[in-house]
């Protein structure tokens, strides 16, 4: 499908313009800046309505079958939406487990019945999309959940913890790793995969209070909990490799994602704005040659990591690892991301030390809390280090 | 500041066949026994490969066409000097394309267009950008008197053994003009040759003082400082496409020692104190190539904006830490052996410390991107 230039323009100032008129007013409570930060009932009823209303106006989903809810038109579209989204700064789409990994798995893994049944619900925010793939015990270890799912008759009987739940207790759906077998040979083969559903007794959501103050997360508890046999996906045994094509999809593998903004993008070029007004010394901070070296640093390896984003598409310029670039951008980008947010709040003099509810805060402790959010990224879907791993393993060839 | 700079890179169908042709050619041509054979040489090069490489046309890449080059301009350059860099390959030719460009750039008139045709046909150039050890200190202070007599010492001079054409910056009657030496004015008496880390390349400071030219070996207008300035952060880019590919070959090095060595009954390349960061070499790699490719994007035959500057300061800072972080890694991952002579890592670890000073360190590069961004 080709389109030409002025009907992707045209779409672009539609878009454009659709978002200028439709983009909400500040509602007066803090705004999540990422998926992993809706804490309140507050938030949650805004955000939800904010997802609906793009999809309606045909901005989510795009390139999505129509048949299940999605827009049947080339990704290119969603690519402009999205960009126009971040450029005019709306709030994010909430439902990312959903948008971005349970469905692009469900429509390119999922049986008919499934895409019917699941699709259109994530791009609506009608159905929440929660994943339970961690354990207390096993967090990087993923091959070795303990979760136990039991047939029984028409059902699996599911008992154990899954913790790290985002919207744990919002959710509908959950994508879920179990054991159905445990006397397997590799731990890897006794793994099943389910999208099970969480309003069925037996299953309790505790929100977990994060290192923010905030909540966002939930401690997940299965005790007993029935759900339908059909809702396995695939076949008992299959769990850990559609649990890594989740995580492709998870790691940054742009693909088949339905679209809206999973967070809000902090720039260098914003930092450096608010930092115009700080002092050291007696002297306008960015007088420093220190602190400009620092931030010099860091505007490289912003630049270098959107320039990667380019050459990742040039075949030539990717041949000796051609895996690198694409398997270790959650890496580079979430460290760079939590050391930048780190020496913001470092720069900031003895306001450095104030938290969020301070009035003489900057801009309110945005960075203050910025920098502990931060950790999310660089542990949640594979902490740093295993993702270091990977990258050695899997691009590098190095030995496990 | 960053919002407006441009982000963009791609690869033009030359570039493509360039980096193929040239990295076949480096691999054939250059193998580190063959660049182990050099190191103790007087050039520092074979003749036969540079031979081959003018005939290629090699030299003639960067010369716009209605000088009788090929016109692709310093991006095609690029890949090429980072697959010499891969394969350790010395000769001057990145002294000899900077002082075309400086050429081309002043727009010099009769007698530069006779070098440059000189050139493309593998007669070696270089320009004396130093007369101190501060790539900081742009100050000339080597002069030229009324009588056409130089009067000065330059230093740290590329490839001086190589060189027929030497461009030096001067001073005339308080005004910064180019002379453009031919070798045989100069006595080898007025050669002191330096003992460079890196024995791949040749360097060596030269006392001028005394020589008499033609007039029309002299370039005086309005665009000298300037394009002599563009010059210089076109080499920082030369030197950081060649530090990437070193980088690059080095990193090889690494992971296949991690992959055949064992200590304690594993391959070490198991072990996360290696592993980890060998991924960081990786991850510094990535952001070098990415540097590069997108100055390779954007500059032109046009005197140098913001924009090209702010790459290439970019480029230069980065590669410069990837291969100095990366060299020295690899020496202390082949443990006993890297303190050897014999293994490889030596010839990579003795590039980064010569190259990080070429035309700038990492710290220089970094704070002219601050005085750019920080409006200082």
């Amino acid at each position: 499908m080709t389109n030409s230039k002025k009907e992707l323009e045209e779409f672009r100032t539609e878009v454009s313009a659709w978002l200028g008129d439709n983009k909400p007013k500040e509602p007066g409570f803090l705004l999540p800046q990422s998926f992993m930060e809706v804490g309140t009932d507050q938030q949650l009823d805004f955000l939800r309505e904010w997802q609906y209303k793009i999809w309606s106006a045909g901005y989510l989903g795009l390139a999505w079958p129509k048949e299940y809810g999605g827009g049947g038109v080339d990704p290119v579209f969603q690519t402009i939406a999205d960009k126009e989204m971040r450029r005019l700064g709306v709030p994010i789409c909430f439902n990312i487990i959903g948008l971005g990994w349970a469905g692009p798995l469900i429509k390119d893994i999922g049986t008919e019945a499934e895409k019917k049944k699941y699709l259109k619900g994530i791009l609506t925010a009608e159905d929440i999309w929660c994943q339970g793939f961690s354990e207390p015990d096993y967090g990087s270890d993923l091959g070795n959940v303990q979760m136990r799912a039991v047939r029984d008759g028409d059902e699996y009987v599911i008992n154990g913890t899954k913790i790290w739940t985002t919207m744990g207790n919002y959710a509908k759906y959950m994508i879920l790793l179990a054991r159905t077998n445990k006397t397997t040979e590799r731990k890897y083969d006794g793994l099943s995969f389910f999208l099970a559903p969480m309003n069925v007794s037996g299953i309790e959501a505790k929100p977990i209070r994060k290192i923010t103050g905030e909540y966002g997360f939930t401690e997940t508890f299965f005790t007993d909990a029935r759900i339908p046999a059909d809702s396995i996906m695939g076949q008992e045994g299959q769990g850990w490799k559609i649990a890594m094509q989740t995580l492709q999809y998870e790691r940054g593998a742009e693909a088949g994602h339905a679209g809206g903004l999973a967070f809000v993008r902090v720039q260098m070029d914003d930092l450096i704005g608010q930092l115009k007004s700080a002092y050291r010394n007696g002297k306008p901070l960015l007088d420093d040659p220190i602190v400009c070296d620092q931030l010099v640093s860091l505007i490289m390896e912003e630049k270098a990591i959107s320039l990667g984003d380019k050459r990742t598409h040039i075949g030539p310029l990717t041949s000796d690892y051609p895996l690198s670039l694409p398997l270790s951008h959650k890496l580079r980008y979430t460290e760079y991301a939590r050391r930048m947010r780190k020496l913001a709040v470092n720069l900031q003099g003895a306001a450095g030390a104030l938290d969020v509810g301070d009035d003489s805060a900057l801009e309110g402790g945005f960075w203050q809390k910025a920098y502990f959010q931060s950790f999310s990224a660089t542990i949640g879907g594979g902490t740093s280090q295993v993702q270091a791993n990977i990258v050695a393993e899997h691009v590098l060839g190095l030995p496990k | 500041m960053n919002k407006t700079s441009s982000n963009s890179l791609s690869l033009t169908e030359e570039q493509a066949m360039l980096l193929e042709a040239s990295r076949e050619f480096c691999r054939k041509k250059s193998t580190i026994e063959d660049v182990r054979r050099q190191l103790d040489t007087v050039l520092g090069y074979d003749l036969n490969v540079w031979n081959e490489m003018v005939d290629l046309g090699w030299l003639s890449i960067a010369i716009p066409e209605h000088l009788s080059g090929s016109g692709l301009g310093v991006n095609g350059l690029v890949p090429l000097i980072e697959n010499m860099g891969r394969a350790m390959l010395g000769t001057p030719l990145v002294s000899t394309v900077l002082a075309a460009q400086l050429l081309i750039r002043a727009d010099a008139g009769e007698y530069s267009e006779r070098l440059l045709q000189k050139i493309v046909e593998g007669t070696p150039a270089t320009i004396a950008f130093l007369e101190n050890s501060d790539w900081g200190d742009t100050k000339i202070r080597c002069e030229i008197g009324s009588d056409l007599t130089i009067q000065g010492t330059k230093d740290f001079v590329d490839d001086t053994m190589a060189a027929q054409i030497f461009i030096l910056p001067l001073i005339k009657n308080g005004e910064l003009v180019l002379a453009l030496v031919e070798r045989q004015q100069l006595s080898d008496n007025a050669i002191f040759p330096h003992v460079l880390i890196d024995q791949t390349k040749r360097s060596a400071r030269i006392d001028f003082s005394g020589i008499k030219i033609e007039s029309s070996q002299i370039i005086e207008n309005g665009r000298v400082e300037k394009s002599l300035s563009d010059v210089r952060i076109i080499g920082a880019l030369l030197v950081a496409a060649e530090q990437a590919g070193s980088s690059a070959a080095c990193l090889d090095l690494v992971v296949d020692y991690l992959n055949t060595r064992k200590q304690f009954g594993n391959l070490i390349g198991s072990y996360q104190a290696l592993k980890h960061p060998t991924v960081d070499m990786l991850t510094m790699l990535d952001a070098s190539r990415s540097f590069i490719y997108h100055a390779a994007t954007i500059i032109s035959d046009a005197p140098i904006q913001k924009d090209v500057r702010v790459a290439c300061h970019m480029a230069k800072a980065q590669s410069t830490n990837t291969l100095t972080f990366t060299a020295d890694r690899a020496v202390q991952f082949h443990g006993g052996m890297g303190f050897t002579y014999a293994c490889d890592a030596q010839l990579y670890i003795r590039r980064a410390q010569w190259s990080q000073q070429q035309y700038g360190d990492a710290e220089y590069h970094r704070s002219a991107l601050a005085g750019i961004f920080f409006d200082k």
